[in-house]
């Protein structure tokens, strides 16, 4: 079982954002960078089917040379190799991004059986990557998936809509994309962060392309933080709080 | 002309998709909708009502469910037909999901949750990133646009009309319908973490002051359907499992109550569940951070006011 | 929330540990109409104490520290916020082990109670998670504990509300400050304005900025400090609360392990330095975490996983022990490693106390308080002193260079004499250039690069042989060379000449001057124009702030001449009692003049040579000064001595300095005239002739008789100290300073050791020597006293022991050697008559 993970570098952001000078990017001077949270999920599925099926786990990431410190975070967790495909650190449009990961996927000498996404970047959120790949490399595609199984080269999904779950499968090679609640990542351990070190990250140059989604700016939403409607205090608030939860449809 | 698709689940609308009918109805008068599968054909009377002069119904035998890339398909066929300048849909998992798929076939830029769109030359869209937090403004160049309508920016508005329903048969491959809903269920049958899907989440923090003071927490999480969450301190003190916490390090949870119960709120903790609709704390400490995220509070104990909640849930119920 | 008030008698900005602390001890100290604001929530701000580790090691080499943290640690045990667990610092190297021996000393000396080295196996028995393989031994220390400082915060805040005393407003943002006639005068906040009498900017990191808005400089910059926490980790699966296993420090790789409930937490000062600017700390809204947690930087923490591992191997090898959460907390640093405390030079009635970390928090806070409410604290707080810094010592660079080099060295083997690498040759003397040449190897105080020795007289060493007292040990021949002796020596024979350009110069001048001088100095200073008087400078309560000279120039004119590290001090206590009325005025002439000393029997002839100036004993007396003609130049010589020999300091315009130095140079080459160093100056020659120094053996806590340097005759004027010094006077002290020999230097191994100072000094029997103050006897100066072929110790002893030929012990590195008492009171042990100064 080959699999195949697609990151991306991100920032962690705080309570409040704050956009550079330019209005062109969120200010990231006191922000730490991470991946996309649904990415976590996917790292934790695809460490989980190697450690039961054996095979290999991959990542793939487009980003800045700084995207690194992620690769080597989530080769912490248990994958083997990673591969970098270098930006000068803009973002690039999906439509461009998809291009570059197909090529660099093509250019792999292992056919992954499965490739995994996070079924949202924290930042960007176009959802749309992970359909142009699947187009590309002509396989079928499981979205928004909180539950998985892989069993004779099928792997089935679990999906929420609504109250309910959807039940969808698909053979193998396919690509998933992946929701929180998948499963509980895992953090590295610290043999894991030693062994990270060591483990191998090919980094080729991404060539940019002239977007079709071009970025003009970026605004802040205006902030609807809120301060809390005191109840009151002890045992005497409760009437109040139950007003509130027949309120929100809590209680009928 | 401008084509919306509008979603159901089997021949129930997803009242997204009227939103995205106005937003459609305010850049063009001539506005047309499409739906995906013969159930759907039952909603015509909303799609008129909501400004679409005509409703394209794609048939074909595999969508009796949602078949993602099938409605790519059959999105692909009828924008060759009518030609339309913007093909947009529900800023929805299923909307980004179906246009994505138009987008993907036609090789063409999509622009996803916009708020706002300009047609032109090229278009201008205002679209969300950073779950709303952040709003882009950007250029598709492209002759087609494809968007989807950032949910709850748009208010429906109904203006009465009748659509005229146009059936038509979808040339499907069979790699367009791999992947379809193959059946459902209330519960899941492989797994997974409740944390995330729990309507109701009653979390503790070091205010609970030791692993057996979660018990009445659980009980309560349990009369109002919910389940139990905790902040980090708790987990690292061992009094709870890592599974159930909430936060950067832990889960980030958007429940529709999330019960604050003796959480002081650190950032880290803050960041797991500052998606949740309502915020109610409960702690003894009026100048806990936690407050100014929470929308309602009570100052006190929990170790009182929760049996008195639970209490009082239950007399509610009767 | 209410609203703020628009006036207070104090307004404290910080509710951290130490704003907590301050707020309480002046509500406790009776001081009312307290306001305490803090720009975050409470109770956890979002400053340094939120994230701090929390735990204490109550041993420190400095007593101050030491004094203070022993402090801290009472307070939070009365208000039942801390847990002991006992700590172990770990040695992996020999000279970690020679260090361990070192902090066992300094806690006898400091009277730190319980502390053993361990063996491999026994550090194993108290922590068995440990590999002892990599050990060679442990010091351990049963009193170390974690606190829960936010908790002691808040109970010491909620004491002083219900005291009646304080207000307390969170989320309350400074923007500015409003100073008038160098005097605070409000407090400008994003919820309205406050008019104050006193502030107190108890802000840690941010606090630079803060003082900044008033005109005041905080000289401290915030930096990283980076921890781990990883667990659950199975073995500790049992532990029922925050601290149940001893805190490891794992000195020579900069870090520290400890069990924090069921996990462990892993710290490390030993990565790069990671310094930032005030300005780059994110407000709270804005941070990702807390303003002071920034992300974790794996990448610097990479080499202290491996550390760890090998320490730790059976928990952090473990690969299903993961992180569970990791930060880069920040701290703040200073450029000399110390705290900084006390009220701006810059500004009257605006106090700080930054730079403190969460184990000597409550301490400080007492001691801020005790200072402003009485004048003076309890502890002796002069190393902490806002008011040490030089002019350069404030800048940017300055910070950042010390504070980045002393990082490194925050679990360090800092030897007492160890000097800076990082921004040297800021101040340079006008004969530098000819130092240099003659091999100067140079020390820095305050700025000043000042020649230590000068290997142009090495020659000089075989001249005096074994009288060189050679030290064979590396330790005590780290930092030092036999030639400061052999200048010794020769300076005996013929003379020295020694740069002093390092000294602190100010004047008072006006008719305000006399009373000025008068009030600050305990010595008659109503003298004739051309005295020269030493003096002590007492405190209210009559211990020691400092000793130093004053010439009389004029009838209304006095010049303050006093040392480079201490100066700054000096001239703001002095500044502090300049009458409003403006009728004195202090002119600080530091960089105006330099100054050289000649000294030694030829010294006179040497100086007679080139100027026609009557330099005889009777025209010349010791203790007078006077402007003389030396070749083209005027010059003012003073007629003292702190070398025991005949001399005179010269002081001259800075840039006439190279010519004077020349002149006397080709003057003394006939007479044998040598450069001689700061080792002799300071030193040698110093502990010989017994006289004391400001820092080692005059504190605070000691007073002018037990020091031994009471006048026959009080002078009938007021000055500060009075009433205790007159207390001192009338009755017998209980603790005196004498001076020892070291009877055997010979160690267990053969060789022979030279203690250098601090040392604990014990009974025959090893038991600790206390008086009836609770003072413990220590080293408080060590060095060769080569005249006298031996090496002396200075101490307090309880006055009863203080016997000249009592026999005692000095512990030194683990081993402990026969010392006796060679004098009592400021007799000095070389040249007890003085004749070779007066001569």
């Amino acid at each position: 079982m080959d699999v195949l993970v697609c990151l991306k570098r991100v920032p962690i952001a705080g309570g409040t954002f704050l956009l550079t000078a330019d209005n062109r990017d969120i200010e990231t001077k006191h922000l730490g960078f991470g991946v996309s949270p649904h990415e976590e999920n996917a790292v934790e599925a695809g460490v989980q089917l190697v450690e039961q099926m054996g095979g290999s786990l991959t990542l793939l990431t487009l980003g800045p040379t700084d995207a690194e410190e992620q690769l080597r975070a989530q080769l912490a967790i248990g994958a083997s190799r990673a591969i970098l495909l270098e930006t000068d650190g803009q973002d690039w449009d999906p439509q461009a991004t998809a291009t570059a990961l197909v090529e660099a996927i093509n250019a792999e000498e292992t056919k992954f059986d499965l490739i995994f996404f996070g079924a949202e970047s924290a930042d960007s959120a176009g959802y749309q990557i992970h359909i142009r790949v699947a187009h590309a490399l002509s396989r079928p595609i499981i979205t928004n998936v909180k539950a998985m199984t892989v069993i004779n080269g099928v792997v089935n999904c679990e999906r929420i809509a609504g109250s309910e779950r959807e039940l969808y499968e698909a053979p193998l090679p396919a690509i998933v994309t992946v929701r929180d609640g998948l499963n509980i990542p895992r953090y590295p351990s610290v043999p894991g962060r030693i062994q990270a070190r060591k483990k191998p990250i090919d980094i080729k140059k991404a060539v940019p392309r002239v977007p079709k989604l071009e970025k003009l700016q970026l605004a802040v939403a205006p902030s609807n933080s809120k301060g809390a409607q005191i109840l009151g205090e002890g045992e005497a608030a409760v009437p109040a709080l139950i007003e509130v939860l027949k309120k929100i449809g809590i209680l009928a | 002309m401008i084509l919306v698709l509008v979603d159901h689940d089997r021949g129930v609308l997803d009242p997204l998709s009227l939103r995205a009918l106005t937003a459609a109805r305010k850049l063009s008068a001539d506005v047309q909708a499409v739906v995906i599968g013969r159930d759907g054909a039952k909603v015509i009377k909303e799609v008129g009502e909501y400004g679409a002069s005509t409703f394209f119904v794609a048939t074909n035998d595999v969508f009796a469910d949602y078949t993602p890339m099938a409605s790519g398909k059959a999105l692909l066929e009828l924008v060759a037909k009518v030609n339309p300048e913007a093909v947009l849909a529900a800023g929805s998992p299923r909307g980004n999901e179906q246009l994505a798929h138009l987008a993907a076939f036609m090789d063409l830029p999509m622009a996803a949750e916009c708020s706002s769109i300009k047609i032109g030359n090229p278009h201008q869209v205002t679209r969300a990133r950073w779950a709303a937090n952040i709003f882009e403004e950007a250029l598709v160049h492209s002759e087609l646009l494809i968007a989807t309508i950032l949910a709850f920016s748009v208010e429906p508005e109904m203006v009465g009309g009748t659509a005229e329903l146009k059936e038509f048969e979808v040339k499907l491959e069979p790699a367009d319908t791999l992947v379809r809903v193959i059946g459902r269920g209330s519960e899941s049958k492989i797994g997974g973490i409740s944390l995330t899907d729990a309507k109701v989440i009653v979390s503790g923090g070091r205010g609970v002051g030791g692993p057996e003071g979660f018990g009445i927490l659980e009980e309560l999480a349990d009369l109002l359907g919910g389940t139990v969450g905790c902040s980090r301190v708790v987990t690292s003190s061992g009094w709870r499992p890592h599974a159930e916490q909430v936060g950067q390090t832990g889960t980030k949870v958007a429940p529709e109550l999330y019960l604050a119960c003796g959480i002081s709120g650190a950032m880290q903790h803050i960041a797991g569940c500052k998606n949740s609709k309502t915020i109610v704390v409960i702690n003894t400490d009026p100048e806990a951070p936690i407050l100014s995220y929470a929308d309602y509070a009570i100052i006190g104990d929990l170790h009182k006011v929760i049996p008195a909640l639970t209490a009082a849930v239950k007399a509610a119920r009767g | 929330m209410s609203t703020l008030p628009a006036k207070a008698k104090v307004v404290v900005i910080g509710a951290g540990i130490v704003g907590n602390s301050v707020a309480y001890h002046l509500a406790r100290l009776g001081w009312r109409d307290l306001v305490q604001i803090d720009k975050g929530p409470l109770p956890n701000p979002g400053g340094s104490t939120g994230h701090a580790s929390n735990f204490i090691f109550p041993t420190d080499h400095s007593k101050e520290m030491t004094a203070i943290t022993a402090d801290s640690m009472r307070q939070y045990k009365e208000r039942e916020t801390f847990t002991e667990c006992g700590g172990i610092e770990v040695a992996r190297t020999p000279e970690r082990m020679q260090e361990l021996q070192r902090r066992m000393a300094s806690a006898h000396s400091w009277g730190v109670a319980g502390t053993k080295v361990l063996t491999p196996a026994q550090v194993k028995e108290l922590v068995p998670y440990i590999d002892e393989s990599v050990i060679l031994g442990g010091f351990y220390s049963p009193t170390v504990g974690v606190v829960d400082s936010v908790r002691a915060g808040t109970l010491m805040r909620e004491e002083a509300v219900s005291m009646g005393a304080l207000q307390t407003f969170a989320n309350i943002e400074v923007l500015g400050m409003d100073v008038e006639n160098g005097h605070i005068k409000r407090v400008r906040t994003d919820h309205g304005d406050i008019e104050a009498e006193y502030v107190v900017i108890a802000t840690g990191c941010w606090s630079p900025k803060l003082a900044a808005m008033a005109g005041a400089f905080i000289p401290l910059t915030p930096a990283v400090h980076q921890m781990k926490d990883i667990g659950p980790v199975p073995f500790f699966k049992d532990t029922k609360g925050d601290i149940e296993w001893p805190i490891v420090r794992d000195m020579d790789t900069n870090m520290y392990e400890r069990q924090h409930g069921t996990g462990l937490e892993v710290g490390s000062y030993a990565h790069r330095p990671i310094l930032y600017t005030p300005q780059d700390i994110p407000s709270n809204a804005a941070a990702a975490l807390s303003p002071t947690e920034f992300p974790f930087t794996q990448v610097d923490f990479d080499l202290q996983d491996e550390h760890s591992l090998e320490l730790m191997p059976s928990i952090i090898g473990d690969e299903n022990i993961r992180e569970k959460y990791a930060i880069n907390g920040i701290l703040s640093l200073t450029p000399d490693g110390m705290p900084i405390v006390g009220e701006t030079p810059e500004v009257k009635g605006l106090w700080t106390a930054s730079a403190i970390w969460v184990k000597e928090g409550p301490g400080t806070g007492k001691a801020l308080a005790e200072w402003m409410v009485l004048g003076e604290s309890e502890i002796d707080m002069h190393s902490s002193d806002i008011s040490r810094f030089h002019e350069h010592q404030k800048t940017v660079f300055h910070i950042k260079a010390r504070s980045g080099e002393g990082f490194n060295k925050t679990y360090g083997i800092v030897h007492p004499n160890e000097q800076w690498a990082s921004n040297r040759n800021v101040r340079l003397s006008p004969f530098f250039e000819q130092e240099k040449e003659l091999g100067a190897v140079f020390y820095e105080t305050a700025g000043w690069e000042r020649p230590f020795w000068y290997e142009s007289n090495a020659q000089l060493v075989e001249k005096f042989g074994e009288k060189v007292m050679p030290r064979t040990a590396e330790w005590e021949a780290r930092w030092w060379s036999p030639i400061i002796n052999a200048e010794h020596l020769q300076m005996r024979e013929t003379a020295g000449i020694v740069d002093l350009s390092a000294f602190v110069i100010f004047d008072l001048i006006g008719p305000g001057a006399l009373s000025v001088v008068q009030k600050v100095a305990l010595r008659q200073m109503d003298v004739a124009i051309g005295r020269v008087v030493y003096t002590p400078v007492l405190g209210i309560n009559g211990g020691f702030k400092s000793d130093l000279t004053i010439m009389r120039l004029g009838a209304d004119h006095f010049r303050v001449v006093t040392g480079g590290a201490h100066g700054m001090s000096d001239k703001k206590w002095f500044r502090d009692q300049l009458p409003v009325d403006g009728t004195a005025q202090i002119v600080d002439l530091t960089s105006n003049y330099t100054t050289i000393g000649v000294w030694g029997p030829k010294a006179r002839e040497i100086l007679a040579a080139i100027t026609s100036a009557n330099l005889s004993k009777e025209t010349f007396k010791f203790s007078t000064c006077r402007t003389i003609e030396i070749g083209p130049l005027q010059v003012l010589a003073s007629r003292i001595s702190y070398v025991g020999d005949l001399g005179w300091e010269l002081y001259i315009p800075m840039e006439q300095g190279a010519k004077l130095w020349e002149m006397i140079w080709e003057s003394g080459k006939k007479y044998g005239l040598i450069p001689v160093g700061i080792g002799v100056y300071g030193t040698t020659g110093r502990l010989e002739k017994n006289y004391r120094a400001y820092g080692a053996e005059l504190e605070t806590e000691y007073n002018v008789v037990e020091a031994g340097m009471q006048t026959p005759k009080l002078k009938e004027q007021e000055f500060i100290g009075r009433a205790a010094h007159e207390k001192h006077r009338s009755s017998n002290p209980v603790t005196t300073l004498v001076s020892l020999f070291v009877d055997d230097h010979t160690s267990s191994t053969g060789e022979k050791r030279y203690m250098l100072g601090k040392e604990p000094i014990l009974m025959p029997d090893k038991s600790p020597i206390v008086d009836s103050h609770g003072r413990r006897s220590y080293v408080t100066s060590a060095g060769s006293a080569p005249s006298l072929g031996k090496h002396i110790l200075m101490t307090y002893l309880p006055t009863e022991l203080a016997v000249v030929g009592n026999k005692f012990l000095v512990e030194y590195l683990g081993e402990f050697y026969p010392v006796s008492v060679a004098g009592v009171g400021a007799t000095p042990l070389f040249d007890p008559t003085n004749e070779r100064i007066l001569s």
